[in-house]
């Protein structure tokens, strides 16, 4: 029960702190959801599986904040213990509901206050405020992902995954290279790699 | 068909189609909304817009909340929210019962296509800390500022790497440096 409890006070707070788009969201979403996993109450979400939600989130419609919210709120339920599919269901409802409360109420109860003061200043103060902190969080994201989960550890997986990374990277950037198509891209060669080479 | 049925289709077909999120997501919202149904003017769209981007949370969600909610109240509001989150919230679920992290780990097809796929996606990630950089106008000056965020986040201390913090202290500066040039206006 503590679990659903703890599930939706964190998927609360992502969807009431969530300034900034989704990539400004996962660094909420890893310090309430990966961080916790390494405490005591293990909901066993590794940095590899979270790296994992956002490729699937990437490949699949929607908004990376609900996809994320699904997903872990049906694995976790399952890795503390409840085996039925009913009750990991529940644990996604649950998350998915929680994570858009808080701006749903909130958009229904200050559209009116934000519309009269949308050119007054105080919105574009705060926002002024809140743009150069978003840049901060989207750079701690990738930092914290930037690791040996993600990377192996051995020298040769991370002068694969460098290589990968500094590609893909260079692909998004200056070419209009589609990201579902890069990371189908570097899949492939994670398979050839891999699978085929076994290296 | 009733009003409520058409704002659920419309953001169900949204939610379905748009990859990428929110700003993927505005310009089809408003070819929906403004041009195909005629429901806001592009003025008034732009309106509820800036409110969703000013609030907290998933900006496609915060969109069909402030459209449905300008059309038909509450209950047009939810019917435009279920309608944009519940493709999503299908196609995961799917997903999250059969590619389960321990398939993922254990299939040596999969995990090593996921091996690959995973640098990939932090390269996906440092894209936008650039591009945000640029919009958000972070200059030699002020770069400083997400520097410090990140670092601080990053290192994992208790308390002061929780991003929630820096969230409130960016806010109430942006307030307080607002209202101080008012005052010295």
């Amino acid at each position: 029960m503590m679990v659903y409890l703890h599930l939706i006070w964190s998927y609360l707070k992502i969807g009431l702190f969530g300034f900034g788009g989704g990539y400004a969201m996962l660094s909420l979403i890893e310090n309430e959801i990966v961080k916790h996993s390494n405490g005591l109450p293990a909901w066993g979400i590794s940095e590899q599986t979270f790296t994992d939600i956002v490729a699937i989130s990437q490949m699949t419609p929607g908004p990376i904040g609900i996809n994320s919210a699904t997903y872990i709120g049906y694995v976790i339920p399952g890795n503390v213990g409840y085996d039925s599919v009913l009750l990991c269901l529940l644990g996604s409802l649950a998350c998915t509901i929680a994570v858009v409360v808080p701006p749903f109420l909130l958009v229904s109860y200050t559209s009116h206050f934000i519309r009269r003061h949308k050119d007054s200043g105080v919105v574009k103060g705060i926002m002024s405020g809140l743009r150069p902190v978003v840049v901060g969080l989207i750079a701690s994201a990738a930092l914290l992902l930037m690791n040996g989960d993600n990377f192996g550890t051995e020298t040769l997986d991370i002068i694969t995954s460098t290589l990968l990374c500094v590609v893909s990277f260079l692909a998004v950037k200056f070419t209009k290279v589609h990201p579902i198509a890069v990371i189908v891209g570097a899949g492939f060669v994670g398979f050839i790699v891999y699978y085929i080479f076994n290296v | 068909m009733n009003i409520y049925l058409q704002l659920f289709f419309t953001f169900l077909k949204i939610g379905a189609f748009t990859f990428g999120g929110g700003w993927a997501m505005i310009s089809i919202i408003e070819k929906e909304i403004v041009e195909k149904h005629g429901w806001l003017e592009r003025e008034e769209f732009l309106d509820l817009l800036a409110v969703a981007q000013a609030v907290p949370g998933i900006l496609a969600v915060n969109i069909s909340v402030v459209v449905g909610d300008k059309l038909k109240g509450a209950r047009g509001s939810m019917a435009a929210a279920i309608g944009t989150i519940l493709p999503s919230f299908l196609i995961i679920l799917a997903i999250a019962i059969f590619l389960t992290p321990d398939t993922i780990k254990n299939n040596p097809v999969i995990s090593s296509i996921f091996k690959g796929i995973r640098p990939a996606v932090v390269a996906l990630i440092i894209a936008p800390v650039l591009t945000s950089a640029k919009s958000a106008g972070i200059t030699w000056r002020t770069v400083w500022i997400p520097f410090v965020v990140a670092v601080l986040i990053y290192s994992g201390l208790p308390v002061i790497s929780n991003p929630i913090i820096f969230i409130i202290i960016g806010g109430v500066i942006g307030y307080v440096f607002h209202a101080y040039r008012q005052v010295s206006n």
